[in-house]
């Protein structure tokens, strides 16, 4: 075996592969062949480390050197000068953004520094597609201690005492759950993975699937043992074509090592895992739809009772959980429960994964422990608003979530807390908004998401959430009446209390909390025809300031619909009845002499 | 691959497998371990200092010492004494050893690192890193 003492980690999450990671390494490995040191230094394509705002990221180890933004270009300087001359890279080091020094170790870095990583552990750290990796990272001792050690029940009471609840958004306790399930007898149970993450700008599913997903099928092995199913499904989206990938050679790498299969670890226990791959409906990430469209009918849900643990996949017991609730299953059983629950708030334990995205500077995957604040999240991880702008919003729980503002920013995020601020934990999608985003149109755009994912079963979500995008639609368009507030509010209370599932129940939240919390800007919109973000073009006007204009005619020339007119040297005019405000006059003035209002 | 067949052969192969991981799971924690820093310029690799590393990575894990942790550095500029090392225990001004033979890397081993006491053959320095 070859002797390696150094080891550097390029990150292969989707993002940084669409950023060239794979051709980075291509670049170092073919370095390190012409330096002679193919065979002392060792180079892994990981898992995503959460830092995508600076990707590509490579790290190199043991020195613990974390580079950002690191192009194929770089490999050759990266190998010549880190790894022959040991000389670290300057120039591809963070940069604080606060002290402009440099950081080297990413554990000095803010975004990690509050980060406590249990569900990512093995993210950017093992090559995914090892299974040794991940043995070695104490990788199926999980399995092996609950199969040789323990009875159902006894692995069921440690579910239960961690105190751990569903990721995916409904926070169900976990241990509950597979207790109902065991509590059916039936000659087939089955256990299902929901890997169908479908709220807009979130990834934590897929991140966990691409960079560590031995982590899911382990999981799943154990969560079969404990209710007594021989069969585990994933259900996961078709657009991951990556993290199907991994998983697939993660369930094949087991089988081979006996750890799916028949009489695993000797013990006479069986199971076995495949994939199923969704479309792509919304709808299919609620668990009753999620099975109907395994089962090859229409994705739609059913009422329940009866929940899936009692007549689920083709009728028979079933338990389904996300990724993200698996993926913290293994280090449960290996390090306790009371470890466990010692993590997060009173309610809610351990941590939560979020994808941070919207206009804040540091996007990425990040997991915190439960009942860290907001502020902690945004300003110190996430590094605060993008372009110095003020912070208006936080939207949690994508379409059936909520949105948070400036004075919940102290609020201790848990699935209770955010529940109780009219949002929801959700799968933990997080997209933060700054003063130019208008609130009425971000409820416009989640309403016409749900409208265009209701699968149209029952009416209150098929024609309530289109009659409800209509009537944000006339707002945002400059045409509404202060009886429209009114009928949204009535509107969205019998959507909420008719819908057949979780889908509609929840579609009305970004609209009610909107209104709650931005009722002023709704006003602005309805009584004064204004948007105060800036947003809604037809509440918008462009004008010349007269007395900064001095006739260069550069707008008029820019203007694609020519409505600009006035002599070289004098001041020119816009025709509003003609402006498609498309805003390229104010982008090229150079006097600031055209503003929005 | 031959199956799995018992808890205790999982726990085996973990041990085998361990290696893998070690060297990432110790540069996460860098600062709280002994750091041997092997000068690997053309002037220390043409004197032995890849053999010398190999050497001292062999012997550590003989001799079960797992708080060490070993780079390679570039040229330290003491190419009359090369192999050159430089060990660093957390909180102690760090030591260079010039002209390092096996045995003086097994006598820095059994007595600087696990004993903490220094050895013959420390040379003056003469640099100081920036970090």
């Amino acid at each position: 075996m070859a002797n390696y003492n150094t080891h550097v980690l390029v990150c292969g999450g989707t993002g940084c592969i669409s950023a060239e990671s794979d051709l980075i390494i291509e670049n170092i490995e073919k370095q390190l062949v012409e330096e002679g040191m193919a065979d002392s230094v060792q180079v892994l394509k990981t898992g995503c480390f959460g830092f995508c705002e600076k990707g590509p990221i490579v790290k190199i180890l043991p020195d613990n050197t974390f580079y950002v933004q690191v192009t194929p270009d770089d490999a050759t300087e990266l190998v010549k000068e880190h790894i022959v001359k040991g000389r670290k890279v300057e120039r591809l080091l963070f940069t604080d953004p606060e002290t402009k020094e440099k950081v080297s170790d990413s554990k000095n870095m803010d975004f990690y520094k509050k980060q406590l990583r249990i569900a990512l552990r093995n993210c950017g750290i093992i090559d995914p597609d090892k299974i040794e990796d991940y043995i070695a990272r104490d990788g199926y001792s999980a399995l092996g201690k609950v199969l040789t050690e323990m009875t159902q029940d006894e692995l069921i009471d440690i579910m239960k005492a961690s105190g751990l609840r569903g990721r995916g958004g409904g926070g169900f306790p976990t241990g509950l759950k597979w207790n109902f399930a065991k509590g059916y007898a039936s000659d087939q149970k089955y256990v299902i993975c929901n890997a169908d993450e479908g709220d807009p700008g979130a990834f934590m599913d897929r991140s966990i699937l691409e960079g560590d997903p031995h982590s899911i099928v382990e999981a799943m092995a154990i969560n079969g043992y404990a209710i007594g199913a021989t069969i585990g499904k994933v259900y996961i989206r078709a657009e991951y074509p990556l993290a199907i990938k991994r998983l697939e050679k993660a369930i094949d790498d087991a089988r081979e090592y006996g750890l799916l299969g028949e009489d695993i670890m000797g013990t006479g226990f069986n199971f076995d895992i495949d994939l199923t791959y969704g479309a792509g409906a919304f709808v299919c990430g609620e668990e009753t739809a999620l099975i109907h469209s395994m089962e090859g009918e229409r994705g739609e849900p059913t009422t329940k009772p009866p929940f899936p643990a009692e007549s689920g996949y083709w009728g028979k017991p079933t338990n389904v959980n996300n990724v993200e609730t698996f993926a913290n299953v293994p280090v449960i059983i290996l390090k306790g429960a009371d470890w466990f629950a010692s993590i997060g708030s009173e309610k809610s334990k351990g941590t939560k994964v979020f994808a941070l995205a919207g206009k804040i500077n540091n996007v990425g995957l990040i997991e915190v422990p439960m009942g860290t604040t907001l502020r902690e999240v945004i300003y110190d991880i996430g590094g605060g608003i993008k372009d110095g702008k003020k912070f208006k919003s936080v939207q949690t729980g994508g379409p059936s979530g909520g949105c948070l503002t400036a004075k919940d920013l102290d609020t201790p995020i848990d699935y209770d807390n955010l529940i109780a601020k009219g949002s929801m934990m959700g799968s933990g999608g997080m997209i933060v908004m700054d003063e130019d985003d208008c609130m009425v149109s971000v409820a416009k755009f989640y309403l016409q998401f749900t409208e265009e994912e209701s699968c149209g079963k029952c009416t209150p979500c098929r024609v309530g959430t289109k009659r409800l995008s209509e009537l944000l639609e006339l707002i945002t368009e400059g045409k509404g009446e202060m009886k429209h507030l009114d009928e949204l509010k009535h509107l969205s209370r019998v959507i909420k209390d008719t819908a057949l599932c979780g889908l509609g129940q929840t579609a009305p939240n970004p609209v009610l909390s909107t209104m709650e919390a931005f009722a002023d800007e709704y006003l602005a919109h309805i009584k004064d025809g204004k948007c105060p973000a800036g947003q809604c073009k037809n509440l918008l006007e462009y004008k010349v300031l007269e007395d900064k204009c001095i006739g260069c005619t550069a707008c008029a020339r820019v203007c694609p619909v020519n409505c600009i007119s006035g002599e070289v040297k004098k001041l020119h005019v816009i025709d509003q009845s003609a402006c498609i405000k498309c805003g390229a006059c104010m982008d090229k003035c150079k006097f600031d002499a055209i503003i929005k209002q | 691959m031959a199956k799995i067949k018992s808890f205790a052969e999982l726990k085996k192969i973990k041990e085998q497998v361990q290696t893998r991981v070690e060297l990432r799971e110790k540069g996460e924690n860098i600062n709280d371990l002994i750091q041997i820093k092997v000068a690997m310029a053309t002037c220390g690799i043409a004197s032995g200092a890849r053999e010398i590393m190999n050497y001292m990575i062999d012997e550590l894990a003989s001799e079960g010492v797992d708080n060490v942790v070993i780079t390679q550095t570039g040229c330290m500029g003491y190419c009359y004494a090369e192999p050159t090392i430089e060990v660093t225990i957390p909180g102690k001004e760090s030591v260079i050893y010039g002209d390092v033979t096996e045995a003086k890397a097994l006598e820095i081993i059994q007595k600087h690192i696990v004993n903490g006491e220094m050895v013959d053959g420390i040379i003056p320095a003469t640099h100081k890193t920036i970090e």
